[in-house]
């Protein structure tokens, strides 16, 4: 994890001096290309969001507009606005939801460990790596026949249990570096489960909460295939109401631009505020943790 | 700690309701999957959408028609696609990410903000990544518009509307290849079985390597899936899909390679100076033998990432373009456009097997290491 490897370990020396194969120029050099790679669309995208209809012109594409113009952006929140109203309320609950359980079950996993429990948990991520198209019919037809096909309840549903996997293995990563002297110690003071989860646990479990909530709730807004299949109109999340937005052929760029800031706000924001939580949980996601 | 308690039940009985979701939304649906998949249902536009809908059993029927039928052309291209987006994406972002691992390893001033710019794609969605790139890659505009900056006219080059292929190849020849592929990797573990004195393992991977090569030369030649030599290969319209796709996720084999190089004591660096190493030697003979696991558990994450991707393409090319479709999108048309739900319940379970040759030894190998500890 990139930012919690010790330092006493890999303090480096404060002189860069043995390192200088590249030299420094040439450092700098490389990472300003690559970042220009990375910052380009971005750049292109408010460009384009903030110019008036008018003045998008394919030759033009690179050049900052003359005159701002805000309006695409309220008539991208006419269009979408009730989807990402859609998506908050869809990835608050079921990260909520889904954090909630995976915290029970690593908890669970990690501290009462029961003959083939690790066979279990292998069993549980499976879950995480399947892709989803090998299961969507079934899951269509599920969601269906409890009704919920078409409500924001039905994909809650599904994100909550296809983001099991995650959040108890993050959880469960998380629990084992909790010394089990301090289970032992509760249990000997004669707490049972329940209390040693709500007296010891939960307390020291806010940074991976953080964590599993962050990249949660990430996945859950981000997502397209569940959002496209489970749902109609009025439940739409915002993936799908943008991915509808830029479809067609007479749409001027400057509104699917201006949707597409709208729908990568929040995820943005989280990501610049708590972005190193967001990568730990990022390098959870391959297992090791 | 030992025996049932009463704590260790309430561990169970904690775990029990995930447990039967997971196993009737994971492992229920994948059978249900695999069982519509071997049926009629949808073949029959009228039977579709029926209340009660007559539904027959029809074995490998779909399977067969995917991989041979005149109508699935457009399905054995995007098997190939995808082998070949596969392919480029991994190599793409183990290389990029790479790359801005071992630049930012060298401390440079701002080493936060750099780690920002190269990982924030990270957390946008596909389906805001193909928006924006979409609009790069326009024909006239964007990315085409670059070489105007030095005075040079604009390129012309199709990035999303390519119908160029390269590398094209006839599927009829297609169990050949994967026979002689598979004999060439048999032979190398026999090779390696050889080496290591390993004699019942060489025995069996010489043997089936020799079977492969025999039905290969004798038996393949003879087999014709297909009627007409049936071309594919290597769409260029994909090219766009795939700088996006690795503008997305390079950052996080930055974020891995970054942490692994992290976690190199710097003693072992010295002690490679001390012992005469210059920089180059001193990369290839200890820090990248160490990062070696680090790449492999890149690979298989960006691999299942790679064959389930849809929305990335759906986004950009939009889901009619039959240059750049890849399997996973066929099967969401299919299962809920033409409502052929038998056939894309094919497809999804065909997804499923060639996420798994990936996913299962990699977590039963990750659950041996621990269990070891």
């Amino acid at each position: 994890m990139t930012t919690t490897i010790p330092s006493a370990a890999t303090a480096k020396p404060p002189a860069t001096a043995p390192r200088k194969s590249i030299g420094r120029p040439g450092l700098y050099i490389v990472l300003v290309v690559a970042a220009l790679f990375f910052l380009l669309p971005i750049y292109l995208l408010f460009a384009t969001a903030l110019k008036s209809p008018d003045a998008i012109n394919l030759a033009t594409t690179w050049r900052w507009p003359a005159a701002l113009n805000w309006a695409s952006f309220s008539e991208a929140w006419a269009k979408i606005g009730g989807n990402l109203g859609n998506s908050l309320f869809l990835a608050v609950v079921a990260t909520l939801l889904a954090a909630m359980l995976g915290s029970l079950n690593g908890y669970a996993l990690a501290k009462w460990k029961f003959r083939g429990a690790n066979t279990v948990f292998a069993l549980m991520l499976f879950g995480m790596f399947i892709p989803y198209q090998a299961v969507l019919i079934p899951l269509f037809q599920f969601i269906k026949a409890l009704g919920l096909y078409g409500t924001i309840w039905g994909l809650i549903l599904a994100h909550v249990v296809y983001g099991l996997p995650i959040t108890t293995l993050i959880f469960r990563n998380f629990y084992a570096d909790v010394p089990d002297a301090l289970v032992e110690a509760a249990t000997i003071d004669g707490a049972g489960f329940w209390q040693i989860y709500r007296r010891v646990i939960f307390p020291i479990s806010i940074p991976g909460f953080v964590v599993v909530i962050i990249w949660e709730f990430t996945q859950v807004w981000n997502e397209f295939l569940f959002a496209a299949t489970l749902t109609n109109t009025d439940a739409q999340p915002v993936t799908y109401a943008l991915s509808q937005l830029s479809g067609g052929q007479a749409v001027s760029w400057n509104l699917p631009m201006a949707g597409a800031i709208l729908a990568a706000l929040p995820t943005l924001l989280v990501y610049i505020l708590l972005g190193r939580y967001f990568v730990r949980g990022l390098l959870a996601g391959s297992v090791k943790g | 700690m030992k025996g049932l308690t009463k704590d260790r039940l309430w561990a169970i009985a904690v775990l029990t309701p995930s447990l039967i979701l997971l196993a009737i939304f994971v492992y229920g649906f994948i059978g249900r999957t695999v069982y519509v998949s071997f049926t009629d249902w949808g073949n029959d536009p009228a039977q579709a959408l029926a209340l009660e809908p007559i539904i027959r059993w029809v074995g490998l029927a779909n399977y067969q028609e995917l991989f041979s039928g005149f109508l699935q052309g457009r399905f054995r291209q995007e098997m190939v696609s995808t082998v070949f987006f596969t392919v480029f994406f991994i190599l793409g972002c183990l290389g990029l990410g790479l790359g801005l691992a071992l630049a930012l390893d060298r401390n440079p001033k701002g080493e936060a903000l750099w780690r920002t710019i190269f990982l924030f794609p990270m957390s946008l969605s596909f389906i805001v990544t193909g928006t924006i790139w979409r609009w790069m890659l326009q024909p006239q505009g964007g990315v085409n518009q670059f070489p105007t900056a030095v005075g040079a006219p604009a390129s012309t080059f199709g990035w999303l509307s390519s119908t160029d292929s390269i590398w094209k190849f006839d599927w009829n020849l297609l169990p050949i290849i994967t026979a002689v592929v598979v004999a060439i990797v048999m032979g190398v573990v026999a090779y390696r079985a050889y080496a290591s004195g390993q004699r019942t393992r060489m025995l069996v991977a010489a043997a089936s390597a020799a079977v492969l090569l025999l039905w290969a030369i004798f038996i393949a030649p003879n087999l014709k899936m297909l009627p007409a030599p049936e071309l594919h290969g290597f769409n260029l319209a994909l090219i766009g899909i795939i700088i996006a796709a690795v503008w997305q996720m390079s950052g996080y084999t930055m974020a891995l390679y970054l942490a692994g190089l992290r976690g190199i004591p710097e003693e072992l660096r010295e002690a490679a100076r001390v012992d005469g190493a210059n920089e180059i030697d001193m990369y290839r003979r200890v820090v990248f033998p160490l990062l070696s696991p680090i790449t492999l558990s890149a690979m298989i994450i960006l691999g299942h990432i790679s064959l389930k991707i849809f929305d990335l393409v759906y986004a950009m090319a939009g889901p009619d373009n039959t240059f750049t479709s890849v399997p996973a999108l066929n099967m969401y048309l299919t299962s809920f456009r033409q409502n052929q739900f038998a056939l894309g319940a094919a497809i999804g379970t065909i997804l499923l097997i060639l996420v798994a040759f990936i996913i299962v030894p990699y977590l039963s190998s990750q659950f041996r290491t621990e269990e070891s500890h």
